[in-house]
């Protein structure tokens, strides 16, 4: 029996796609950004812009639905993220006129090597206690410091390399910006490997980053017309449900054999990626 | 600032940062509902069409490229129109995130952060807004 591809068909699969990339990017911490617009563009042959202006939607719907359950927990330091933000969000606009301008094959290159460089991330451990460095002479005067708390009480900690931390924050701004994702792995590597801030700190500063970053590029990306709500409404809707209910269960589920087949997925969407962007086949 | 107000400004930080989490949540499902409401039309009248070309790039219609020409669209309940203002909503949603911020930072008497969080909005604004990006 053949069923004909009708537009109630495409959306309802499109809406179950985005709902797993979701559930996946909630439950494995990595974002389900970095999966959609691969999803969109290898499977449903959507042009990259499109999939990247419904991408980048749905990455403000997550990080502004999570923001009240990461708050709580009371790692997530306002300060540190507003300083950053400037950088992200300057970058965001930088990327955004970028995307109007590259072609969809230098792009879709761009992607794959995030796409790689995230899954090795997803690999690496990560030490809950980073190795201190001198802390940076900016960091007081900034106030980029704070506590948090831990089994033996709050733990304070300070900022290194915030230079360093601002230029690679940019960079984060400018891929989140070309690409419609979160860009939360960057985010991650500038707070963490870069000012050496608490590994819980950085993941929870760097969600709530993620949606203020993103609506930078959203009014460039609008007036382009990257933003087509006919797709972008089942995108935003399935992906939404999806990390809603993967943050509910998170607590219980066991995410390190999840992580890996996720990487792997990510790794053949990457590969993929980068070879029909050189190829020309998107 | 003594260690005993620092510890009660990241105290009211906290409480701060609870509200607007929980205003945030609210804005996202109220920009959900938005959007599957101009959905829920879309399919009503085109569901059983064929599946519009999104292959090719070639941007979306003006109506729904500015804020205004999306409001009157969605006046005129066009289902685009409807769902492009959902996600306008919630584009909305971390720009309101800053204007709290800058309010609760302002009520801190902290002004080198409610300078650079003022700096934050403007970048913000002027990627809304700015007709040189368009």
């Amino acid at each position: 029996m053949h069923v004909p591809m009708t537009t109630l068909i495409f959306t309802l699969l499109v809406a179950t796609g985005s709902f797993f990339a979701g559930l996946l990017g909630a439950l494995t911490g990595l974002g389900g950004g970095v999966v959609l617009v691969p999803l969109l563009a290898i499977v449903f042959g959507v042009d990259i812009h499109y999939a990247a202006g419904a991408s980048l939607v749905s990455v403000i719907a997550t990080s502004s639905g999570a923001a009240a359950a990461y708050v709580r927990e009371g790692y997530s330091n306002i300060r540190i993220g507003m300083f950053l933000e400037i950088a992200t969000t300057l970058g965001a606009i930088l990327g955004a006129i970028l995307a109007t301008k590259l072609s969809t094959g230098v792009i879709a290159v761009v992607f794959g090597l995030m796409l790689l460089y995230s899954a090795y991330l997803s690999g690496r451990p990560q030490p809950e206690h980073p190795v201190n460095l001198k802390p940076d002479r900016l960091a007081k005067p900034l106030r980029l410091e704070g506590s948090y708390p831990t089994a033996a009480g709050p733990l304070a900690y300070t900022s290194a390399r915030v230079p360093a931390g601002f230029g690679l924050m940019f960079g984060a701004g400018t891929l989140s910006g070309l690409l419609g994702i979160g860009s939360g792995a960057v985010k991650v590597l500038a707070m963490d490997q870069a000012m050496r801030l608490p590994f819980k700190v950085s993941t929870t500063t760097s969600n709530f980053m993620i949606g203020v970053t993103a609506a930078a590029s959203a009014g460039v990306y609008l007036s382009r017309g990257f933003i087509e709500p006919r797709l972008a409404m089942p995108v935003m809707l399935g992906v939404l449900a999806g990390s809603l209910l993967g943050t509910k269960v998170l607590v219980r589920a066991k995410t390190s054999a999840l992580r890996q087949i996720f990487a792997a997925v990510i790794v053949v969407l990457a590969i993929e990626m980068i070879w029909k962007g050189i190829s020309g086949k998107l | 600032m003594s260690t005993g107000e620092r510890a009660t400004s990241r105290i009211q930080d906290y409480q701060v940062e609870v509200a607007i989490g929980v205003l945030l949540r609210v804005g996202v499902m109220l920009a959900a509902a938005v959007v599957l409401l101009g959905g829920a039309l879309y399919l009503a009248k085109h569901g059983g069409a064929p599946v519009p070309d999104y292959k090719s790039f070639h941007g979306v219609s003006a109506e729904l490229q500015s804020i205004r020409s999306i409001i009157s669209g969605s006046l005129a309940l066009h289902a685009d129109a409807i769902i492009q203002l959902g996600l306008l909503l919630l584009i909305a949603t971390p720009v309101a995130r800053v204007i709290f911020a800058a309010v609760a930072f302002a009520l801190e008497r902290d002004m080198l952060y409610v300078g650079f969080t003022l700096l934050v909005l403007a970048v913000l604004l002027f990627g809304l807004f700015d007709p040189a990006l368009r």
